[in-house]
Order: structure tokens, then C-alpha cells, then sequence
């Protein structure tokens, strides 16, 4: 558990950090819509779709620099973990927390992970969907850690992002991004109505997300 | 040379010092909130300081600067073109190849004068290659709509936009070293026109020119703002190779270029169901929206200077 204990940014991390955003900008021009909700400093969870590895470098380039020292991206251990390569990058330098979908011990349970990252007072970026969606599906269903990270902590706001055109600038199985204009749209906060049921809730949060993708007709 | 540029930087300096001005008395007298036409007014005045300011840095660079400039122009036109047209995944490398290969050997062209391929690289060998790379790819899908959308695309945001440091290179008998002004007396004369044209239309626009294509556009509009372009040009003559008459029938013919670019522009912009080409400057939206005059009127202005004024 040691690799968990959040410190602010190292200078390493600061350098990443301010180096990928300043490249996500220069490639893709991103720019942030907040449509129904405002940067903040309160803690949040904000999930989103999920097309390629870059979506997190575009999401946290829309935020500002403090609120980005302490948002960290969950990432598959099964990929991110698999060489000490990955793990240097995913971990020292993007300072993401890496969580495995083949847990064996509680200690490794994805949610306790997570939970003990909030414990900290830090804000989380998740894709619900649990992996890199690849095909023709706008907007893959929900996986339940989203509903399980509300319900365990209420007091913090899940705020979707609706990440725009970035499985066109990176398409499957492509290393080398196009520059094309990318947005990310921020919604309004999303929670767990009394009573509400883990699919209903699930199934609310999804369309809601994939209702702020300003050009539906266009995804291809 | 130093006093041309000098009495131009100045102009240009009291013209939107005005501006400033007259947008900051406005912005006091009216009622708060202010309204929607006053914000816009503010923002793309600082907008045009801003782009004044860069081309100003770029004029002190000389060939370095506007050639490196044009190509960062022609870098986030080919963006916006790109991600407004509906492109598949087959189209990866083609996309790739525009940003990576077309735009700097377009420009290292213009770089190094070699006039024979800076015109036919692109309507010739990637006009075909391009169209050859997708067919090669095998998706057939929507396959003249693809083709056609990204051979537009570099047309109009690398060739035509190319066109304007190439002026650089053209020898006119007894105006040599001087051909930054003429990119000067372009720019200045086409952006004038959209703003000349702009402020007819809303004194005395009545007769729509184009209603289905672009709803703001008005024949008094046109005509007041290409009659005070040409006048423009013609006082501008001091700073170019042509007599005043030359200068304001040369400005008649770029200002009337530039007014189809722009319906051009809002036609493709309406065909793909958006207002703006993007993001990029606040109050202008993107930079097609800001150049869609001059990708029009560069290619004329440079042959005609060529044919006629070159030996």
C-alpha cells in the first residue's frame, strides 16, 4: 500500500504535467465547455468516455494547475502495470493509481483503492466504461464502480466529461495522433437519487454523459 | 523602405486605437448588461491588436517569420477543415500525411523559391496520390465524399494560404526588398474589405445579396465596402508597385475574391451544419473564419503581381 500514500506533485510530475497539456493544446486546440457545472476546488470524481490513451492528458489539461496536482486517473494495472517501463510513466510521471480487474487480496479491491485516494482528499478521473471502447457503440454500458464510489462517499460530486474527437485524433491500433480540435464538455453533477436502484442509476449517469456530446450525429 | 513601414505601423496603430476607443465610449454609455454585438465588437478588436502585434513580429523576421508564420496559419486552417469534414478511420495516414508532408514541403517551397512545383505539388501529385493512398486502403465507403472533402482541405488551407509568403519570392523590376509590403497591402486591403463590407451592411443594408448562404451579407454592403476598399487601395499605392489606379483595381479584384471566399466558406460551414470553423480566437471563432477572405483573394493578387508586374 506504500505506492498510495499521495504526496503533492514531485518536480517530475509538475514537468509531465505542464509539458502534455501544453502538447494536448498545441495538437488538438482543446478547449473546456462547462455546461452545467464550474471549475471548482471541491473534491470530485469526474468520469468519462474512454477512446484512447490520451483522454485523460486532454481531460486534466482542461483543468487548472492546482486542481491538477491532485486528480489522478485511474488506470488498468493489466496494461499500465505490465513492464517498469509503464508503470514508471503511468505512476511516477502521470501520477495515475493503478487498479487491477483481477484483485486477489482485499487490499487490491479497485473500490478500496479508490476510496482510500478520496480519503486523501484528492479527486479521481474514472471511464466507467472499464476499458477503451473500439467499435461502432457511441457510449459502451456502465461498469458499477461509479455507483459503489457514490454511494460510499456522497459528498463528493460526480461531474461527467464528455471527451470529443479523440477516437478520431488516435484511432485504434494508431500511435501517431492527428491534430484535429478536441472539447471536453463538462456537465452537471450526476447523483445517486434515495432509493435509486445500481442499473437505474447506472443507466441515468450513461445518458446523461452521452447527452452532452454536442455532435452526435457525427461519431463514427 | 524603414519610412513606408513606419508610416504603415502607425496607420495601422491610430486605426485600431480608434477602434479601442470608440468601443470603450460605446461599452460606457450603454446599459449593463452590455449587449451581445457590443461584447463581440470588444473581443474581436482585441483580436485584431492581437494578430496587428503578430504580424508586425513577423514583418521584423522578414522571410523567416512570415513563411513560418503562414505555415502555423495553414497548420490550424487544415485542423479546422479537417475536423469539421466527416473523415473515417481508413483516412488515418492520409490525414497524417497532410499535416506531416504536405504542409512543410509546401512551405519549404515557398522557402526556397522553386516556383515550378510550389504551384502543381498539390493540385497535381497529391490531388492523385491522395485518392490513390485511400483506394490502396480499400474502404470504398463514401469514397468521392472523402477524397473530395480532404483534397478541398489542403487546397484551401495549405496551397491557397501559401500563396501569400510567396509574394516574397517574386522579382518586380525596381521594387526589390521590398515585397513584404506587398503582403502588407494584400492583408491590410482584403481584411479591410470584411470590415468595410461589414459596416455598410449595417448602415445600409437592406437587399439581402445570398439569403439561403449567408443571411448577414447585403448588396449595400458589398458594394459600399468594395467601393471603399478600392479607395483604400489606391491610397495604399505609396507602399506597392502599382499607380493608384493600378493599386485600387488590383484591391477591386482581391476585395471581390475575398467576398466569394467568404460565401464560399458560409456555404460549407452550412452544408456542415456549424457557425464557426472553431475555437481558436475569442470573438472570431476560428482562424477560417478570419481568413477565408484571403485564401481567396492570395492566389489572384500573386498572379496577377506575377504576370503583370514581373518580368
Amino acid at each position: 500500500m506504500s505506492r498510495l500514500s499521495l504526496r503533492t506533485y514531485t518536480l517530475l510530475q509538475t514537468v509531465t504535467s505542464v509539458s502534455l497539456s501544453a502538447m494536448a493544446w498545441a495538437v488538438t486546440g482543446v478547449r473546456p465547455i462547462w455546461s452545467g457545472s464550474q471549475p471548482s476546488e471541491r473534491q470530485r470524481i469526474y468520469f468519462a468516455n474512454h477512446t484512447s490513451h490520451g483522454d485523460f492528458i486532454l481531460l486534466s489539461a482542461c483543468l487548472s494547475e492546482t486542481e491538477r496536482a491532485k486528480t489522478h486517473a485511474i488506470a488498468a494495472a493489466e496494461y499500465w502495470g505490465k513492464s517498469r517501463l509503464r508503470r514508471f510513466i503511468a505512476e511516477d510521471m502521470l501520477s495515475s493509481v493503478l487498479i487491477s480487474r483481477h484483485w486477489t487480496s482485499e487490499e487490491e479491491h479497485p473500490i478500496s483503492i479508490m476510496l482510500s485516494v478520496l480519503d486523501q482528499g484528492h479527486s479521481l478521473i474514472i471511464f466507467p466504461e472499464g476499458t477503451r471502447n473500439m467499435g461502432d457503440e457511441r457510449l459502451l454500458p456502465f461498469r458499477s464502480g461509479l455507483y459503489n464510489l457514490s454511494m460510499a462517499r456522497p459528498d463528493v460530486e460526480l461531474i461527467p466529461c464528455w471527451i470529443e474527437n479523440m477516437s478520431r485524433v488516435l484511432p485504434k491500433g494508431q500511435f501517431l495522433p492527428v491534430p484535429l480540435l478536441c472539447r471536453v464538455v463538462f456537465g452537471a453533477p450526476v447523483a445517486v437519487a434515495p432509493g435509486e436502484d445500481r442499473r437505474a442509476f447506472l443507466d441515468r449517469a450513461h445518458d446523461e454523459l452521452l447527452a452532452l456530446d454536442p455532435r452526435p450525429e457525427r461519431d463514427d | 523602405m524603414r519610412h513606408d513601414i513606419s508610416i504603415l505601423i502607425i496607420g495601422l496603430f491610430v486605426v485600431l486605437s480608434t477602434a479601442s476607443i470608440v468601443a470603450a465610449i460605446l461599452s460606457a454609455r450603454a446599459p449593463k448588461p452590455l449587449s451581445a454585438t457590443l461584447v463581440n465588437l470588444t473581443q474581436r478588436i482585441n483580436a485584431w491588436w492581437v494578430m496587428v502585434a503578430l504580424m508586425t513580429v513577423a514583418f521584423f523576421f522578414g522571410r523567416y517569420g512570415m513563411t513560418i508564420l503562414f505555415a502555423l496559419i495553414s497548420f490550424a486552417a487544415l485542423r479546422e477543415f479537417v475536423t469539421l469534414t466527416d473523415n473515417r478511420r481508413t483516412d488515418h495516414w492520409v490525414l497524417l500525411g497532410m499535416f506531416g508532408i504536405i504542409i512543410p514541403f509546401q512551405y519549404w517551397l515557398v522557402w526556397t523559391a522553386w516556383y515550378g512545383l510550389f504551384v502543381i505539388f498539390i493540385p497535381v501529385y497529391c490531388f492523385l496520390l491522395m485518392p490513390a493512398i485511400t483506394a490502396l486502403h480499400g474502404d470504398t465507403e463514401r469514397f468521392l465524399e472523402r477524397i473530395s472533402a480532404q483534397q478541398w482541405a489542403v487546397m484551401i488551407s495549405v496551397y491557397c494560404v501559401s500563396h501569400v509568403p510567396a509574394l516574397l519570392t517574386l522579382d518586380v523590376p525596381g521594387f526589390e526588398g521590398r515585397n513584404l509590403l506587398l503582403i502588407a497591402f494584400l492583408i491590410i486591403v482584403v481584411q479591410g474589405s470584411d470590415v468595410l463590407q461589414y459596416i455598410f451592411g449595417k448602415l445600409f443594408g437592406k437587399h439581402r445579396f445570398s439569403p439561403t448562404v449567408s443571411p448577414s451579407k447585403t448588396w449595400e454592403g458589398l458594394i459600399g465596402g468594395l467601393a471603399a476598399s478600392s479607395l483604400l487601395g489606391a491610397l495604399l499605392s505609396f507602399i506597392t508597385p502599382f499607380s493608384p489606379l493600378q493599386a485600387s483595381a488590383v484591391a477591386f479584384i482581391a476585395c471581390t475574391m475575398g467576398f466569394l471566399g467568404g460565401l464560399v466558406a458560409s456555404a460549407i460551414k452550412r452544408d456542415q451544419g456549424v457557425k464557426d470553423w472553431g475555437h481558436l480566437i475569442e470573438g472570431h471563432g476560428g482562424m477560417m473564419d478570419r481568413t477565408d477572405s484571403l485564401v481567396f483573394a492570395a492566389p489572384i493578387f500573386f498572379h496577377i503581381v506575377r504576370y503583370f508586374w514581373t518580368v
